[in-house]
């Protein structure tokens, strides 16, 4: 838990947060137009869309599959009868002059996701709802000096929000829900996550108490803050500036705050009191959806194994440790490829490479998984030749580097440069008797008593034989002249 | 042979289909009759082209044996309607100027069944009002106000908001009309020019592009000049719409089935409610007729109560209005329609609606809004939904003891323009027949049954159980039997 030292004394962070997660779909949420991003502005528009007269809303069955499925994943209680509200405000983007949402009776209800926290810890923070509604269009007030031109593109995409309970104390807790929840939706393919793309936005609510102290202090609500990384600098910003009103003797204002990225802060966007009144009503175009329990279990037949399950099961089944197990199930692509090289061969082996060599050049060349020069096959290979005893993990990170510059496999490049340890008795005896030959002193102060210099000398035939040698038989061998 | 314009459509049908005239002729002699009644400002926008250019297209049809069930018949499109290529204003000035892309769906089905359109049919604004003086392009002057209504010294309303489409209708310049039935905006102006008119239950026809008043009351109307016609029409623009999630997935009987069945058995419910002190004495004298021809024709009579009665009003004056000002939000200058510029995008949408939409249009926009406000919500809406069930609970429990109701429709005959404009609770009030059904979601159906001491015409209404049009009209058919109502119009085409 982080806290944050003001003059008086130690505050607590309580931190909410409000994901707007876009719902992997191939059509908008009550139009059949498209939901794909990057098409030139207004090609994916409907009547519906733009609210032409006589227009109605007709429900995606794709998108209220893909809000149960995140319900379930998310271990929630699915609500069998929900409704559509409309939230009435004026804005150009905003077609109908309403967006329809879920107000009083979400699809989804409480449940919960299990933070890994650094530490290795984990921590349990609630979901208070997940509720489905529609995106509005884009304002772009930069094309024209005097005029705003508006992209309804967006209009109408379906989009889940999800809630959670206010149980962050840090902004490393609230990263690491960002992360949780959209590795979560990831593994479910119900939203791609892609907070560059506006596919997943958060809305950041922030109160601030006394350590020790156990009611809820005013909160802000900090707006469309667009990156993990800004999440972590805005609520640390803010934490600083509610801390400061309040050691000043202030209050904090409960109003919605702006984060600006240039400058680094928070900025009042508007008050309580301007708040709209949006006017919820249930829309009447729309009957309340009503699923089937079993069309409902039928969904949770097909859910595919989970973040938490699957580090569970690389523990169990491959013997790692819980944080690299996390490191390795925080993406799909990551516990796949992990898998892939681990399996028939040893867990732990491969979870080192995987998460130490392999991950440390992907983040050096900037590439993801996807496009990495080295498959998981070939990995494997790499491990297959340490766990044999055909190379050394030394060696072995050698054939890696030149693996990552030539994609050639592993076998191939120990052959070409003749990598392979010497596990010949005689040539690696040779060795040791010309190194212990050169250092007849230091032979006799091992005799006298002095252990350590047995490393020495390994270090010396190793050298001797470019690092080939066996280090098993070397040990051996060692031994036995040593001894007599 | 009569007129061709005095046929009704099974008579035009027949006529048709014995090649006693054709579409063509049928259509020629409409245009004219549209032409001689522009005094009573009924259409908004004449389409005698497109009526031209589909009667000749019927004739083929016909001549291959290919005809529709209402192949050739003269239609006039209630201005709410989408219809493709064919500007649709809603009889507002907000939408002057716009052409949809796309045909709703009730009128795709006519179109389908081969009606003609001679053209778009004025209305009170989005259908807000009951004397189709609520719009720019009006007001619509009833044909009973005079041998020549554009000078008559007391220019009668058409009731509405379907005024356009009773007046065109009644006037003998179409054979029918769609109209659409929000609070009565069908029955009533079809009870004030002496005409048929009906509003299905909701669900039974698509609301697709349909212009939204109130989404949870407004359903597809008609208005025709006999039960039969009605029977007719409705079958063919009802069905299931997969574009509107409020319409039902159910079978449409053929209705026409209905017509001309004995009333004998069916037991017809009088809300004792509805009957209440200082009632009009020609509504009420009407009313104890109607009951005594569905007696005279066998069907028994029940006194039946409808205990929240006089809430239907308030409730209805609070969710029609919410609804309202949550759909017409969409109007605002940014996409079609009017846009009056302004300083700021504020300023923008407040110069548009202002000037783009009517006293009553604002009005209803303000009282929706404000009861949908934080703090008045509860108070307001939610109350009222909840009323709105104990109202549906009330015709649940009434329509197991009977097949149907008979009520009045309006608490008095046509009033002249000018009247009641001052006060909107007066003009409100004249829906107080008419509401609970729509809220009820149930089928109405208006009927012309007698003249008031004023030599005006009077209708009653008959309201059955949800999808069950067919007991409506079989009781509709008889009443309309008895009352043998044969008045015209003084001024007809």
């Amino acid at each position: 838990m982080a806290t944050v030292t003001g003059r008086t004394c130690e505050w607590e962070m309580v931190i909410g947060l409000e994901v707007h997660a876009q719902i992997t779909s191939n059509a908008k949420l009550f139009s059949g137009a498209s939901a794909e991003f990057g098409a030139a502005p207004n090609a994916q528009v409907s009547l519906i869309d733009a609210a032409f007269p006589g227009m109605l809303p007709v429900i995606n069955g794709k998108c209220v599959e893909q809000a149960v499925r995140t319900g379930l994943g998310l271990k929630a209680q699915i609500n069998l009868i929900s409704v559509f509200d409309r939230k009435n405000y004026f804005y150009a983007d905003l077609p109908a002059g309403y967006q329809i949402s879920q107000y009083k009776q979400p699809i989804v209800g409480t449940g919960e996701i299990l933070l890994d926290l650094a530490d290795g810890e984990t921590r349990t923070i609630g979901i208070t709802r997940l509720h489905l509604e529609q995106d509005a269009g884009k304002s772009m007030h930069d094309q024209s000096p005097n005029e705003t031109y508006v992209d309804l593109n967006r209009a109408g995409v379906a989009l889940m929000e999800i809630v959670s309970e206010p149980d962050m104390r840090s902004g490393e807790e609230a990263g690491a829900y960002l992360k949780k929840l959209r590795a979560i939706m990831r593994y479910l393919g119900t939203c791609d996550g892609n907070m560059e793309e506006g596919s997943m936005r958060c809305d950041v609510n922030l109160s601030m108490r006394r350590m020790g102290e156990t009611t809820l202090g005013t909160r802000c609500e900090i707006k469309n803050v667009n990156s993990i990384r800004f999440v972590q600098q805005a609520i640390e910003y803010e934490s600083r500036r509610q801390v400061e009103v309040l050691e000043g003797g202030g209050k904090v204002a409960q109003e919605t705050r702006l984060w600006d990225t240039s400058k680094g802060e928070t900025r009042s966007m508007r008050s309580k009191e301007e708040a709209h009144d949006y006017r919820y009503f249930p829309d009447p175009d729309l009957l309340p959806l009503r699923l089937d329990a079993k069309w409902v279990d039928d969904i949770k037949k097909t859910l595919p194994e989970l973040p938490d399950d699957k580090k569970a099961r690389f523990i169990k089944e491959y013997g790692l440790k819980p944080y690299d197990a996390s490191v390795l199930v925080a993406e799909k692509a990551s516990a796949d490829f992990f898998e892939k090289v681990a399996k028939g061969r040893d867990g732990k082996l491969a979870a080192n490479w995987v998460t130490g060599e392999f991950f440390g050049a992907l983040n050096k060349l900037g590439l993801g998984i996807e496009n990495s020069p080295i498959s998981a096959d070939a990995l494997g290979g790499l491990v297959d030749l340490i766990s044999d005893s055909t190379i050394s993990g030394r060696i072995a990170k050698d054939v890696f580097e030149e693996m990552l510059a030539s994609s050639k496999p592993a076998a191939q490049i120990v052959e070409e440069k003749g990598l392979r340890k010497v596990t010949d008795t005689g040539a690696i005896e040779k060795a040791i008797d010309q190194i212990l030959a050169a250092n007849a002193d230091k032979v006799a102060e091992y005799k006298s008593g002095k252990d350590k210099l047995f490393g020495f000398f390994v270090g010396q035939v190793m050298k001797a034989t470019g690092g080939k040698a066996n280090p098993a038989m070397l040990n051996d061998l060692l031994k036995k002249k040593l001894a007599d | 042979m009569s007129k061709l314009t005095d046929l009704s459509i099974t008579e035009a049908l027949a006529g048709l289909a014995a090649k006693k005239f054709s579409a063509v002729e049928l259509a020629a002699a409409h245009i004219t009759a549209v032409e001689k009644t522009r005094p009573l400002k009924a259409l908004v926008t004449e389409t005698p082209e497109i009526a031209r250019k589909q009667a000749k297209e019927s004739d083929a049809r016909r001549a291959q044996g290919s005809a529709g069930a209402l192949d050739g018949i003269p239609f006039a499109i209630k201005d709410l309607f989408c219809t493709k290529g064919v500007r649709t204003t809603a009889s507002s000035k907000i939408l002057e100027n716009f052409v949809p892309t796309y045909e709703s769906t009730v009128t795709q089905k006519l179109f389908d069944a081969g009606i003609v359109m001679l053209g778009k049919a004025c209305n009170d604004e989005f259908g807000f009002g009951t004397a189709n003086v609520n719009t720019p392009y009006g007001p619509v002057i009833s044909p009973w106000s005079g041998t020549d209504p554009g000078a008559a010294n007391r220019k009668l309303v058409p009731g509405g908001s379907s005024g356009g489409s009773a007046a065109i209708v009644a006037a003998r310049a179409a054979m029918a009309a769609t109209g659409t039935d929000t609070g009565g905006s069908s029955r009533q102006p079809a009870s004030f020019t002496g005409i048929v008119g009906m509003k299905p239950t909701y669900g039974r026809c698509s609301r697709w592009g349909i212009i939204a008043f109130a989404s949870s009351l407004d359903q597809a109307g008609l208005l025709t000049r006999s039960v039969a016609d009605m029977a007719l029409t409705l079958r063919e623009m009802s069905g299931f719409d997969p574009k509107d999630s409020t319409s039902a997935d159910k079978p449409v009987p053929d209705f026409t089935q209905a017509i001309g069945q004995s009333a004998k058995g069916l037991r017809i419910g009088i809300p004792k409610e509805y009957r209440v002190a200082g009632m009009n004495a020609d509504i009420d004298g009407t009313w104890r007729k109607g009951e005594a021809m569905l007696k005279a024709a066998g069907a028994e009579i029940v006194e039946i109560s409808l205990p929240h009665t006089k809430y239907a009003l308030p409730v209805y004056y609070i969710i029609a209005p919410a609804e309202a000002s949550s759909n017409l939000a969409r109007y605002d200058g940014v996409r079609y329609g009017l846009r009056v510029p302004g300083e700021s995008l504020s300023d923008m949408y407040a110069n548009t609606r202002a000037a783009g939409f009517t006293k009553e249009a604002r009005r209803r926009i303000l009282v929706g809004t404000y009861v949908l406000s934080a703090g008045y919500y509860d108070a307001y809406y939610l109350k009222a939904q909840k009323v709105r069930r104990l109202i549906r609970n009330d015709f649940d429990e009434a329509l197991k003891k009977c097949d149907a109701l008979l009520a009045p429709i309006a608490p008095s005959t046509a009033f002249a323009i000018g009247e009641k404009q001052d006060d909107p609770v007066q003009m409100y009030l004249e829906d107080i027949y008419t509401v609970s059904l729509n809220l009820a979601g149930l089928p109405g159906i208006a009927v012309p049954v007698g003249l008031g001491s004023d030599g005006l015409p009077i209708g009653l209404q008959l309201i059955g159980r949800a999808f069950d049009e067919s007991t409506l009209f079989r009781a509709a058919s008889a009443l309309e039997k008895e009352a043998s109502f044969t008045h015209k119009p003084p001024f007809t085409a």
